[in-house]
């Protein structure tokens, strides 16, 4: 009788190798010569590039945040709390996890599929017999370009889409501008933007960690990269669901006490 | 100079490689042959460690390989350069960048001398001036010369051809197997080929080690390999399929 599922131990399986792969990585970050070169590119390619998705999405979620809160809030006459809302929302949850679903679909699918490409066509061995550590040279810029672009990201997030709930909030839904504004300073609080911040840089090494793993894992031939594309999207998009509920928990704890 | 001792491969039940044992001196140039799906290229792969073996030893200058990690090989591959079947360039590089890789990553020359030697190189390979284009944009035969600029432009002192005339028209694998000679004249490398081109193995191997059924089949000069009455020997030397066998 099979007491342990194959499903289940393989899942297990591969969380410790993504976990040993992480290991590896921050090893490497610390011991060995970053080529900085590297790093600002991809700094460029997940940064720079990903700002158009991120910010507008940012943008639409705290326009419609601003929307959906204020048609329920008017009907007790609380219309000027509507800002306050969008405000902790977008800082501690919205900013960061939308944020990083966007980043994971747009940088996570392009570093699986092409560190699969290089793996399926050998250019991961040719590095290998050009006495290059595979680690050093593919992953460690990748993963240091997205802890460090991924805050930045969610910061512009979150702003635009407070910026864009309150032109929304004022200018089309008629608010009153000073008690709303004076309510969302009141409610909005430092730590609702660092635990939104301490997410985003998280949820960065998530997306790059596994999105290499899978990248650097794929089987043989374009079926292999399509799978292992796909893959790092689900699961990074899911990952980074679960682990929110569990940040959110911890970073409160953290922060009240 | 490279000792391989007892190597034994599985992937999952299919054995691979079943106790092989040969060694190759300095300065030689050996050619690996065998049908396709013998493990040639399984066995290429242990001699620079991109396998690790099930058991067994690959010996190279004494070190066995099989005991390192990925790190602590990487010096003893520095004393490799390998041509891929695939030539494997890297297609976000130019083709300056790829032949330039590893000097870039050393960081030991200024950014002028190793254009030079990128140079050089490709003249070497008799394409000089293509330092700007993209592999996209070169030929099977120019990606074949330009993945073996990139592993002698640092001087190794082993260089490993994974079937380099494989896909090539008969012309550009002759100029291939001419270049092959002279790298091994200039450089003085020892040279590891697998290859199914008889012609090829002919004129670029000193020594022909066959491969059967995962073992070593034969190990000799190319007269002896060539001129050997051994019926398998004969029939793979000179193409001649066997009707017997159910895959003939």
């Amino acid at each position: 009788m099979q007491i342990v599922p194959d499903k289940f131990s393989s899942t297990i399986n591969e969380m410790g190798r993504v976990a040993l792969l992480f290991w590896e990585t921050a090893n490497a970050l610390f011991r060995h010569k970053v080529d900085w070169r590297d790093v600002s590119y991809q700094l460029y390619f997940i940064g720079v590039k990903s700002q158009s998705v991120v910010l507008i999405t940012g943008a639409f979620t705290g326009m419609v945040l601003c929307a959906q809160t204020y048609f329920q809030f008017h009907k007790v006459r609380m219309d000027t709390a509507t800002l306050a809302v969008v405000s902790v929302s977008m800082c501690s949850e919205l900013g960061p996890v939308l944020t990083a679903l966007m980043v994971a679909g747009r940088v996570g699918a392009a570093m699986a599929a092409e560190l699969g490409t290089m793996r399926v066509t050998e250019q991961i061995d040719a590095l290998r017999t050009l006495a290059t550590h595979p680690v050093d040279y593919l992953i460690v810029p990748r993963v240091l370009a997205t802890v460090i672009a991924m805050p930045l990201l969610t910061g512009e997030a979150i702003t635009l889409g407070i910026g864009a709930a309150y032109i929304v909030g004022t200018f089309l839904l008629k608010i009153d501008p000073t008690y709303s504004w004076a309510n969302m300073l009141y409610y909005s609080s430092a730590q609702a933007v660092a635990i939104g911040l301490i997410k985003a840089f998280i949820f960065g090494i998530i997306i790059s960690v596994v999105s290499c793993y899978k990248g650097m894992n794929c089987r043989e031939g374009a079926e292999g990269v399509g799978k292992a594309t796909t893959e790092a999207v689900v699961t990074t998009s899911i990952s980074i669901l679960i682990s929110n509920f569990f940040l959110t928990l911890f970073l409160n704890r953290v922060f009240a006490s | 100079m490279i000792e391989v001792r007892n190597l034994h491969k599985s992937f999952g039940a299919q054995k691979v490689l079943d106790g092989i044992s040969f060694e190759i001196g300095k300065g030689e140039s050996a050619v690996i042959i065998g049908r396709s799906g013998c493990g040639k290229s399984v066995l290429l792969k242990h001699l620079v460690g991109l396998l690790i073996p099930d058991s067994g030893e690959v010996l190279i200058d004494g070190e066995n390989l099989a005991g390192m990690d990925e790190r602590q090989l990487l010096p003893v591959r520095r004393k490799f350069g390998m041509l891929f079947q695939s030539a494997a360039l890297f297609d976000s590089l130019t083709v300056g960048e790829n032949v330039g890789f590893v000097l870039r990553r050393e960081n030991e020359l200024s950014p002028s001398e190793i254009m030079q030697r990128v140079e050089e190189t490709l003249e070497m390979v008799e394409l000089p001036g293509i330092q700007n284009k993209k592999p996209a944009e070169l030929s099977g035969g120019m990606r074949k010369r330009v993945g073996l600029a990139r592993a002698i432009v640092y001087k190794p002192e082993i260089i490993l051809y994974d079937e380099p005339t494989t896909g090539l028209d008969p012309v550009v694998s002759d100029s291939i197997d001419q270049l092959i000679l002279r790298v091994c004249e200039q450089l003085k490398v020892t040279s590891v080929v697998v290859t199914h081109d008889t012609r090829s193995m002919r004129r670029v191997g000193n020594q022909i080690i066959m491969l059967v059924g995962g073992k070593v089949y034969a190990n000799g000069t190319p007269d002896e390999i060539f001129n050997s009455q051994d019926p398998v020997i004969h029939r793979f030397v000179n193409g001649i399929s066997d009707p017997k066998e159910h895959n003939f």
